[in-house]
């Protein structure tokens, strides 16, 4: 085994190779400081923690192909979200979350300027790119022009609409039933809505073949 | 109590064209640069909340601010814009930073 390894080669660092950060700092801090003056348990911080890990785009998932499946719950989605959820077992959280729903004339998409606003509840942590200057600054300047970068060329009588969440509402694209889903169970119409589609950056789309 | 009272009740309707106020304070502030002074239309009422850019001082956040969601033509954001004339940003927004759009009403 030594002789395989008598050459340099690079290591991925480990986490805690990084220089710590002063804002990694003043949240050690303040995490610390909650627990030692009782605030909150080590346990309670680790909790919530994992509850955030757990959740994952699957919860939004349901929502939606449950609505493309019963009306009656679709008006419910578009009326409150955070209601409607409930109803199948899903805690969205204490944040409004808003429906908006792509149709034949709309095409909505989602960001965060200011930070990195997110339904985290119904789809998990955002990836990266979502956080990205990149991403947050050139969805609202060039919309078409990004999403075309994700695959997505939507054609010119469809209105984009960005969705700038500033504020105290965060956002959930009902994406439309692809054509040729009519014979999908709910379970299987489940699994062709993707986080990219409840974000916008993509439609769903029924496997060929 | 009276600009508690008027924060409680939504100043603007659905349909109302509004300007966003061409303001820059240091701080805090839930208004992004791209609307300042732009011109956008009250697209709904998304409620009353403690006013963020207080809350953010550790303050009470007091009175509470009507927030909507406006929505801005990307031609009236980007003059140069490349899309779609219908092409839209909707941005959530407090009352406070909303002023008439004189010119569009009738």
């Amino acid at each position: 085994m030594t002789s395989e390894h008598d050459h340099p080669h690079p290591h991925q660092p480990d986490l805690d190779d990084q220089p710590f950060e002063y804002h990694q700092v003043m949240a050690e801090a303040v995490g610390e400081l909650l627990i030692e003056k009782g605030v909150i348990s080590a346990d309670d911080l680790r909790r919530t923690v994992e509850l955030i890990d757990s959740k994952s785009p699957a919860e939004g998932a349901r929502l939606v192909a449950r609505a493309w499946c019963d009306g009656d719950f679709k008006t419910r989605v578009l009326a409150d979200v955070n209601v409607a959820a409930a109803e199948l077992g899903i805690d969205a959280g204490g944040i409004p979350i808003r429906a908006v729903e792509n149709t034949a004339k709309v095409h909505n998409v989602i960001c965060c300027t200011l930070c990195s606003c997110y339904p985290r509840l119904l789809l998990g942590l955002p990836p990266d790119w979502y956080k990205a200057r990149a991403y947050r600054s050139r969805v609202v300047r060039e919309p078409r022009a990004v999403l075309a970068e994700f695959g997505l060329v939507l054609p010119a009588d469809v209105e984009v609409r960005v969705h700038d969440s500033t504020a105290d509402l965060r956002y959930l694209v009902l994406p439309r039933r692809p054509d040729g889903s009519d014979a999908l169970s709910e379970e299987e119409l489940q699994a062709l809505v993707t986080r990219d589609c409840m974000i916008g950056t993509a439609v769903p789309q029924v496997a060929r073949g | 109590m009276a600009a508690e009272r008027a924060a409680l009740t939504p100043a603007w309707q659905p349909g109302q064209a509004v300007r966003v106020r061409a303001s820059f304070p240091p701080g805090h502030v839930r208004t992004p640069f791209y609307v300042r002074g732009k011109q956008g239309v009250i697209e709904g009422v998304a409620g009353v909340f403690a006013n963020p850019e207080e809350l953010a001082y550790g303050r009470q956040g007091l009175p509470r601010s009507a927030l909507y969601r406006v929505r801005f033509r990307q031609t009236e954001l980007w003059p140069d814009y490349q899309g779609q004339p219908d092409d839209s940003t909707v941005v959530d927004l407090y009352e406070h930073w909303l002023a008439a759009e004189v010119a569009d009403d009738d």
